[in-house]
This record gives C-alpha cells, structure tokens and sequence, in this order.
C-alpha cells in the first residue's frame, strides 16, 4: 500500500512529506484495525448478540459516512462552485427537505432498527441459567443447570457453545455492570434488582468480561475471564467444580480466619463475605482478572490486597511470618 | 382554552410541547407503575399508550390546523419579522406549525418502544 507515486524527496534519500503521511495513514489504520480484534471486543464478535451489535454498528457507521460526504460536499459545492445564490424559495425547500424531513425519517428508520434488536437480546427460552451477582470489586458467579444442584464459583464465567444461557444480574454493594463485548451487549447490576440477559455463544474461545459502571477505588480491577466451551467439556467441567475440596493442609487458612470470609466446600471454611474458594487454583485468573493464576501471584495477593485493590474487603495480610504465608500459598495451589 | 381562537398566542404556542410533555410522562410512568407490580407483562399499558398516542396526535392535529389558518395559510413566506400585528401573528402561527412537526415526531418516537418490548425485562 506503501508504494504509490514516486515522491521528488525521496530521490534525495529521504521519505517525502507524502510518503511519511502515507505511512503514518497505514500505521494509524493498522493500529486501529488491531484494537478491533481480541478477547474484549463489540468488533470481534462470538455470539449472537454481539453480531447483532457489531452490524448495528457497522451500519451506522457506513451511514454516518454517507451523510457526512454530502454534508461536506454540499458545502463545498455551495463555497466553491456554486457562484450565484439560489431563490429564497428554493433555499426554504431545501432547509425543509434537508433539516427536517429526512433526518427525521433516517433517525426512525434507525430506531426502528434498533428497537427490533431488543426484544431478542433478552429471549427468555435459556437452556442454563446463571446468577451472578456484582460485588466490590469481584463476581459471585452461581450456576443452576436443569435437573442439577447449584454450582458455586467467583470471578470466571464458563458457558456451552451454541447454548442459550440467561443470566440473572444483581448487585450486593453498589451499581456494578455486567459487560462481556465478545457476547453482547450490558446491563446494569442493581440492588435490589434483577436484571436479566440472554447470550448464545456462537464459538469456543477466552474472552474477557468487565464491570463497566464505576463502583468504587478498584472498579478498573473488576473484570473476569470468560470461557466459551463445547457442551461435553462444560459438563465436565460443571461436575468438576460441584465435587467438594478435601481438608487436607488447611490448618493455616482455617488459624488465620481466612474461613470466616471464604468457603471452601467440604471443609469447616464456610464465609460467604469473599468468594468461593474451592476450586480457586482451576481458574484463569486470580482476584477478578486482575493476577495470573500461578503460585507467586496468590501468594502476593493475599499479602498484598489492600494496596493491590484499594477498598476491597478482605485486609493485607502482608504481616504473616513467612512459613504461615508460605503454607497458605500452597494450601491455595492444592484447590484444583 | 388554547382551541378556537381568532389570535396566536404564547399560550397556542406552548400547546403542541405540552401534549408531547404529558405523552411522554404518562408513557413513562404506566410502564414504571405496571413493571414494579408484574415485573414481566406490559400488555395493557401497550394498549393505554397505543390510546394515549392516538388521542395526543389527535390535539396535535388540532393544533396545526389553528396554527395553519394563523399563519395566514401559507400567504407570505417567512421569516415575517415586520414589527406590525399582522407579522406577529404570523411568525407565532409558523413557530407552532413547527413545533407542531416536532411534537408529533417526538411523540411517535417515545411510543414506538411499547410496539417492539413486551415484557419489562
Ligand atoms: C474480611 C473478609 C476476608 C478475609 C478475612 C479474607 N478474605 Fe480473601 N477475599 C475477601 C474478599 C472480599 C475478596 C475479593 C476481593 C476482590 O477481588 O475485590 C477476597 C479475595 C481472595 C482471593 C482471590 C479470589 C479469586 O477468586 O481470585 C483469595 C485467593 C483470597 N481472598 C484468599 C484469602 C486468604 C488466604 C485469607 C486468609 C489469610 C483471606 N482471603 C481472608 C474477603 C476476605
Ligand atoms: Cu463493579
């Protein structure tokens, strides 16, 4: 693309003022082109909703593009080109027809559209549902498939491929809001109201989800890996996160009062205040997106929480002698 | 009354805003009351803003008409900005046909939302 008329300066050995503005053109559309894939796009969609979303986007834009060339083209016809002025009459006609008349039947077409959109962004036929509940600053995630027990889980959402799921939203502190780009569109979590939302996955894949409502000093560090994955290996996985943890190697935890605000389900840890940490080392992330989910980062999360995420409710516990911080670590790596 | 009079007024002016004003707030507020009892039906109050829609487009149609014959039915053209009463009352008569436009627009817009969402979710 790079390569266009030569340019005078660039027989001197130096790239011409064209040819750099060329580059810098291709470079700024590479560069915007890239943010519109990966795992937290609207423009990278993996469901159905997001389709929806991307084509409504696509379709404004080209719309506004459109509209945007004969406005400027009309001006500059009427500054350039145009010499003599048109009759009063003419010109009345043209504010009538220009000003009011079709952006009026642009703007309800366009809403037309997007009203029809609505209605199937929140279809209730579900076939899993899943209540997940905004807290300062994680995810209560609970899933409740047909015909089986609840599943408790925090911080990671997984759901089948292909499969509509309806999520209940809620919210514990403050307004959160639920957003996964890749899958649809967002609703806010309320107290003391559930909202809903209906996503089908259309392609296995990570992706990202994020709360996108400013709820407190660490609202940027509320996110969640989301898992899109084939229905065999969710049911493995569901049935996997439903078997209870064993106690083994838990005497530190439990010593500290890590039990008080942590469960971990088939052990004497039964807190609600923080999340479920039964299965914490078989998730993507640690502390809402925020840390790989390897050894060193939980044993620096749980030291250092309260600078790693101001405002959080479970406090630093940066001041445990080494060989207790060290045994708490791997009791949290032994959580698969 | 705003109806059936010879003059334009401030008063002729502000009607066609106002029926839009009490639309939309009778609008918004049906569906509020109805999803706070039975979070998901919406059937009647698609009903009562379908009726309410046709009645304010019915005073907005009114509207026009006394604004048209004001406006002296199109005799002269804008902007009639003489200082002399017959101007006056025909610049108002124009504004109102315009507000007019506005409002009826502004009302089908904030009932189409009841056309296309049938429940409260
Ligand atoms: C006062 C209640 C409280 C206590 C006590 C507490 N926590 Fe927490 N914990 C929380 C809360 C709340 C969060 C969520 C913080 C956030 O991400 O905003 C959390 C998050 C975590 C996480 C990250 C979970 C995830 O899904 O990634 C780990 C690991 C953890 N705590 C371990 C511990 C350990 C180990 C102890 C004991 C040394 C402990 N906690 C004590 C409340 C508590
Ligand atoms: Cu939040």
């Amino acid at each position: 693309m790079l390569t266009g008329r030569p340019v005078h300066a660039a027989a001197a050995g130096r790239p011409g003022r064209v040819a750099v503005a060329r580059r810098a053109a291709a470079g700024a559309l590479a560069l915007t082109l890239a943010a519109c894939s990966g795992p937290q796009s609207a423009l990278d969609p993996a469901g159905d909703a997001a389709e929806a979303i991307a084509g409504l986007f696509w379709v404004l834009l080209a719309g506004a593009a459109v509209i945007w060339a004969l406005v400027i083209g009309a001006a500059v016809f009427a500054l350039r080109f145009k010499t003599r002025p048109i009759s009063e009459r003419a010109g009345l006609r043209l504010v009538l027809w220009g000003g009011a008349v079709v952006p009026t039947l642009i703007l309800s077409v366009l809403l037309v559209y997007g009203l029809r959109l609505m209605p199937l962004l929140r279809d209730p036929a579900a076939e899993l549902r899943v209540e997940v509940v905004g807290e300062q600053f994680w995810w209560r995630v609970t899933y409740r498939p047909e015909g089986g027990p609840a599943v408790v889980s925090a911080n990671e959402v997984r759901v089948p491929v292909g499969a509509r799921v309806e999520f209940s939203l809620d919210a514990a502190d403050v307004i959160h809001s639920f957003w996964i780009p890749a899958l649809g569109g967002k609703v806010d979590m309320i107290p003391g109201r559930s909202n809903r939302l209906a996503l089908r996955a259309t392609r296995t894949g990570t992706f990202r989800g994020v709360c996108a409502e400013f709820c407190g000093p660490a609202h940027t560090r509320m996110a969640f890996p989301v898992v899109v994955m084939e229905p065999e290996a969710f049911r493995a996985w569901l049935a996997e996160q439903a078997r209870e943890a064993s106690p083994a190697g838990n005497e530190t935890f439990l010593a500290n009062g890590c039990g008080g605000c942590h469960a971990v389900r088939g052990t004497p840890a039964t807190g609600t205040i923080g999340p479920d940490l039964t299965h914490l080392a078989s998730r993507l992330s640690l502390g809402a997106d925020l840390l790989p989910n390897d050894a060193a980062s939980r044993a620096r999360f749980v030291a250092e929480v309260d600078t790693l995420k101001p405002g959080a409710r479970m406090p630093g516990f940066g001041m445990l002698p080494p060989a207790e911080a060290a045994a708490i670590a791997d009791y949290l790596g032994s959580l698969e | 009354m705003v109806y059936g009079r010879d003059d334009a007024t401030l008063w002729t002016l502000l009607t066609p805003p106002t029926v839009w004003a009490l639309h939309f707030l009778f609008a918004y507020v049906a569906a509020a009351m109805a999803c706070g009892e039975t979070p998901f039906a919406l059937g009647p109050v698609r009903v009562a803003i379908g009726v309410a829609t046709a009645f304010a487009l019915g005073l907005i149609a009114l509207a026009w008409r006394q604004a048209y014959r004001h406006w002296g039915r199109g005799a002269d053209r804008p902007p009639h900005d003489a200082p002399t009463d017959e101007d006056r009352q025909r610049f108002l008569g124009f504004a109102t046909l315009l507000l007019c436009g506005l409002s009826a627009v502004a009302v089908v817009f904030s009932a189409l939302p009841a056309v296309f969402l049938s429940d409260c979710r």
